[in-house]
């Protein structure tokens, strides 16, 4: 990947050498299969960011209480019914969750709601349908991982709690998730890094059309989609567009890349060991 | 369901210096936060339910034995089937599991029974699960680069032929077939995405197979060596036996995860509209008939079921999205199935098994 992107092994020119680094990541127009190309990633990446907020703010709310649920609450009997079916929600493939948002989420859940009751001009293809089913796609993750941080907390703080008279609510908020931050917060990252990297829902819900906007209403495209959309044309190895796809490749590498090392660096840094 | 008792301690009688209001309000957040606790999961359920309950009603009339007998068609909706599908994605599988299984395996021993524990190792044991959490798509492109085109190295106009001027098209020509049975470089066929999704599931099968190595007691390994067994004898007689249940639900999973995968299979140049089994194999009379085709698949050009159902959400005809409906619930019987199997060896061997 390095090879294609920053400097050139096999003859030609990389494309980098092509392409200034400055360009890649300042300029806001990204239109590499036009013929008048402009490579500036930022569209890409304002789409892929807002499909992973939208994202998260679905999932990591789910997914924490979720396992709050599972770990301070549930009988046993719950817990083995409802593991399952989370195991399942996980195993399902990206592919099936874009046509959810495509041709569920949107016609019955986005479009009555945002352009018959609120007026709003909704496209076919939005953000807002992505990011939820990605959102959902992220639950079962940060559920477990969660679940295991909560449970590793001991029991012996939560008898503290109650036996200074606080509530069931006032243990589960205010000693079982403070003593478990390490966990959960790792759990919220690794989330994140796989909505980043997320593809084929994205691709197939929120569009291909790269243009910066924060309206999760609008057809957007995200890193993933493009590099799916390259790959679907027939773009002759060692053209420029051919190459704008290790480009931005090693950009969402990296990208996750940080975001699991972060995850990792913090659960090791913040773990509180207890006997 | 049943409601969660809350524990006896909150209800008893308040020596605490909370005063009557205090307690009220404290009783309704306690109340508030358990229902919102118990909505967030039953939601995720519920999202899950609505989804297969919804594809499933679009796929009914759609699903029947001449799509699952038929080659895919582009023109009418009604005669596509999903036949090169099915059996793209079970060549591909099983040469993946050829591949990834016994490497996978293999790792997870060397780093849990032989490994030191020097920086290495650490970087080694650090970088797989940086490796599981690469994005799909990024395999992708390295399967792109090193299997489709193997760095551009090979065939007539690679630069191994424009430095030396000689041209290395494959091993093993064919008389039968007129062309090599190992073209360099592989191109977009089975045997790339086979190897592509081999390395997407090589780090979730060391990983799954690593806990189940680790959940065995150490005192198991010290008795089998102090009886006098070598340390082969005791991992291929004591620990790979106990193990297994474990690592086969781990293979189980990636597995499954695998057959879903579609976006670093896209990245290869899978085909879409695909008329052919690879090898040409449509059934079992088939091999019996050709049974060189069996040779000739691994390099046959292909596409697997997701990839399908991928092509037929993106058709403008409106009866396609039927058809896809119709994929979708044939994939997901499969991983059903592959997952309902994962929990039925977890809880069986689960229960036999205590130390």
């Amino acid at each position: 990947m390095f090879s294609e992107s920053v400097f050139s092994l096999t003859g030609g020119k990389a494309f980098f050498q092509e392409v200034s680094v400055w360009e890649f990541f300042g300029s806001t127009k990204w239109s590499p299969q036009f013929a008048d190309q402009h490579f500036g990633v930022l569209p890409l990446l304002c789409g892929t960011i807002l499909v992973a907020a939208i994202a998260a703010l679905t999932g990591m709310p789910l997914g924490i209480l979720g396992a709050i649920y599972l770990s301070e609450y549930a009988t046993p009997r719950i817990r083995s019914t409802v593991k399952p079916f989370l195991e399942v929600l996980a195993g399902i493939p990206t592919v099936v969750y874009g046509y959810f948002a495509l041709e569920f989420i949107t016609p019955y859940l986005i479009r009555p709601f945002f352009q018959g009751l609120l007026g709003f001009d909704v496209d076919g293809f939005n953000a807002l349908s992505a990011g939820l089913v990605v959102g959902i796609m992220i639950v079962p993750m940060v559920c477990s991982l969660s679940e295991d941080a909560l449970r590793a907390v001991p029991r012996s703080l939560r008898e503290a709690g109650y036996a200074l008279g606080s509530t069931k609510y006032d243990v589960c908020v205010r000693i079982v998730v403070p003593a478990a931050t390490s966990g959960i917060v790792a759990s919220f990252l690794l989330a994140i890094s796989r909505a980043i990297g997320e593809t084929m829902a994205v691709v197939i819900a929120a569009g291909q059309s790269p243009v910066m906007t924060l309206n999760p209403l609008k057809s957007i495209q995200t890193m993933t989609a493009f590099m799916v959309n390259i790959s679907l044309g027939d773009t002759p190895a060692g053209s420029i567009e051919y190459k704008s796809l290790y480009a931005v490749g090693l950009t969402l590498f990296f990208m996750t890349l940080a975001m699991n090392v972060l995850s990792q660096w913090w659960m090791s840094r913040f773990r509180e060991v207890y006997q | 369901m049943t409601d969660a008792p809350p524990p006896a301690v909150q209800e008893s009688p308040a020596t605490s210096p909370v005063n009557r209001l205090g307690k009220e309000a404290g009783k309704a957040e306690n109340r508030l936060f358990f229902w919102t606790c118990r909505a967030a999961i039953w939601v995720s359920v519920a999202v899950l339910l609505v989804l297969l309950i919804s594809v499933t009603k679009n796929a009914v009339g759609w699903l029947d034995w001449q799509f699952l007998s038929n080659f895919d068609s582009a023109r009418s909706p009604a005669k596509a089937g999903m036949l090169s599908g099915i059996l793209g994605t079970g060549w591909v599988i099983i040469l993946t599991i050829l591949f990834a299984v016994p490497v996978g395996v293999g790792a997870a021993i060397y780093l849990e029974e032989y490994a030191a524990d020097n920086w290495l190792n650490r970087f080694i044991r650090l970088n797989l699960s940086n490796l599981a959490g690469v994005p799909s798509i990024v395999y992708g492109i390295l399967g792109l680069t090193v299997f489709v085109r193997m760095f551009g190295a090979f065939g007539p106009q690679g630069w191994i032929a424009q430095w030396t001027g000689w041209v290395f098209e494959g091993f093993f020509w064919s008389e039968h077939f007129q062309t090599y049975l190992i073209p360099l470089p592989f191109g977009r066929v089975v045997i790339s995405g086979a190897l592509t999704l081999s390395l997407l599931v090589l780090p979730v099968i060391i990983i799954a197979s690593q806990e189940a190595l680790r959940a065995i007691p150490s005192s198991l390994r010290h008795a089998s060596l102090a009886l006098g067994a070598t340390k082969w004898q005791t991992i291929r007689f004591q620990i790979l036996p106990a193990a297994v249940p474990g690592i086969m639900t781990g293979i189980i999973l990636a597995v499954s995860r695998a057959i879903g995968e579609t976006a670093p299979l896209v990245m290869l140049g899978a085909m879409t509209f695909v008329y052919f089994a690879p090898g040409n194999l449509d059934s079992v009379s088939d091999v019996m008939q050709h049974p060189e085709g069996l040779i000739k698949a691994p390099f046959d050009t292909f596409t697997v079921m997701p990839i399908q159902i991928f092509n037929w959400v993106r058709q403008s005809k409106e009866e396609f999205k039927y058809v896809a409906a119709a994929g979708i619930v044939v994939l997901l019987a499969i991983l059903l199935l592959l997952n309902g199997l994962a929990i039925l060896i977890r809880n069986r061997y689960s229960k036999h098994m205590r130390w």
